[in-house]
């Protein structure tokens, strides 16, 4: 296994495009490392991304908004009081990957690379409306986070492709965002549902919203319908049924013994209404 | 064969090197190479926390980085908490709580839990209990753990 450090990320791409085998870029390491230990992928090359600064920042951006790098860990990105006070919901589904260990090193871009339909901070990404920058032989390209996951282990990126960081948009006044997630236990698992919602308001009345669920179908999945059913809403018990159904009829869960197809989708709609409920409370300024 | 690559680091405040594969892992150099046994291979997944070291004042799993990316980093491991024969405060809380049994998890609770003292020297029972959900302990049943920690916490506020 050839052991690449490239110091900017055209070289990174530059590496991975020319090489002839398996290839990994390695940034926190806590899925590349478990998948190479176990035997599942020997990288014949690896490219450790960490040594290219704007990998480790945290930066805002002109207009208000964030900048991620792609090598920030989780422990980082819970450390910025000003992060996570813009987001919330964001940062409180990243966080809730793993242990303090693996917090110390696993890392949001990794996440949503490892393609897993149960990655705990991809759907905050989506709801947020990230984008994320991918550079590769053909230039770069700004890609919304959404269309990055193809199916459980894919994404759609190219061979000599390689994601540089994420963007978050402005927070803006009156909106708020959530993550929830089911797991059988407290603490150390793997979601059997998640869903993240991020909205905002105009007094008490909902004028935009966007609802993602994980863990219940192919991909985490960005759910247009069940946005729209809280739309012009003050999250009324009506309104927060329409959501719950919508999510609901989203659902393509796998069915397994952490949780039944018919369980999984019930609890889809469940969370939608809790997460929209937290959402809205911090888009009126509550820290629920 | 892979081609060997020399590793220049810092273990508990000394400067060592070491020539590693770069598929070994930081606790493979730790143990095989260093000779710092402390750091125990228990899942090697990242799931039991056995192998917690600090890197660059971070707690991370051993077994989840490679050897190579400790090049011009600080590694932190149980070896380097007592001072001289003076044991560490936690280290004697531990003892004097029975905080351990077979002992095979101590090392990696003790980094763990030394390194939420220094960023935080007033845990809560909860705090403690969630920061150290990633060492897993098959003996003591984690009470006598958070106890050992929370009197440790405790007589380590009063010497400061």
């Amino acid at each position: 296994m050839n052991y690449h450090t490239p110091e900017t990320f055209e070289d990174a791409a530059a590496i991975a495009a020319r090489a002839a085998g398996t290839t990994r870029f390695l940034a926190g390491g806590t899925d590349v490392l478990v998948q190479l230990r176990s035997d599942l992928v020997t990288p014949d090359d690896l490219i450790d991304i960490k040594h290219i600064p704007a990998a480790k920042a945290i930066t805002r951006t002109g207009d208000g908004g964030w900048r991620i790098g792609a090598a920030v860990s989780g422990a980082e990105m819970t450390e910025n009081a000003a992060l996570c006070a813009d987001w919330p919901g964001l940062v409180e589904g990243m966080d809730l990957i793993g242990s303090t260990q693996v917090q110390g090193r696993a890392t949001l871009v990794g996440n949503l690379c490892n393609g897993s339909p149960a990655a705990d901070g991809v759907p905050g990404l989506i709801a947020a409306g990230c984008t994320v920058t991918v550079i590769g032989p053909k230039g770069s390209r700004e890609v919304a986070v959404e269309e990055i996951p193809a199916g459980p282990g894919k994404t759609s990126l190219a061979k000599g492709e390689v994601i540089t960081g994420v963007t978050i948009p402005a927070r803006g006044q009156h909106g708020g965002d959530a993550y929830l997630r089911f797991i059988p236990r407290t603490e150390m698992d793997i979601a059997v549902v998640g869903c993240a919602v991020n909205l905002r308001l105009d007094g008490d009345t909902v004028t935009e919203a966007r609802v993602v669920l994980g863990a219940v179908a192919p991909t985490v999945r960005l759910v247009p319908e069940a946005g729209e059913a809280i739309l012009g809403t003050t999250l009324e018990a009506a309104a927060l049924d329409r959501l719950a159904e919508a999510a609901s009829a989203a659902c393509q869960p796998i069915d397994d013994k952490r949780g039944t197809i018919e369980f999984r989708t019930h609890v889809a709609g469940v969370l939608a209404r809790r997460a929209a409920k937290i959402a809205h409370a911090r888009a009126k300024g509550g820290t629920a | 064969m892979t081609k060997r690559i020399h590793v220049s680091t810092e273990l508990n405040g000394d400067a060592v090197d070491f020539l590693c594969d770069p598929r070994e892992t930081l606790l493979d150099c730790l143990r095989d190479h260093l000779g710092a046994m402390g750091a125990k291979e228990g899942c090697g997944t990242g799931d039991c926390g056995a192998c917690s070291v600090t890197l660059d004042g971070r707690l991370v799993c051993s077994c989840l980085v490679l050897g190579v990316e400790a090049e011009g980093k600080q590694i932190g491991t149980v070896e380097g908490m007592a001072d001289g024969e003076s044991l560490h405060p936690l280290q004697r809380k531990f003892i004097e709580h029975a905080a351990l049994q077979c002992g095979i998890c101590t090392p990696g609770i003790l980094v763990a839990a030394k390194n939420l003292l220094e960023r935080n020297p007033d845990p809560s029972e909860t705090e403690v209990r969630y920061w150290l959900a990633g060492n897993l302990c098959r003996c003591t049943g984690y009470d006598k753990i958070v106890r050992a920690v929370m009197d440790a916490a405790t007589e380590m506020r009063e010497a400061s």
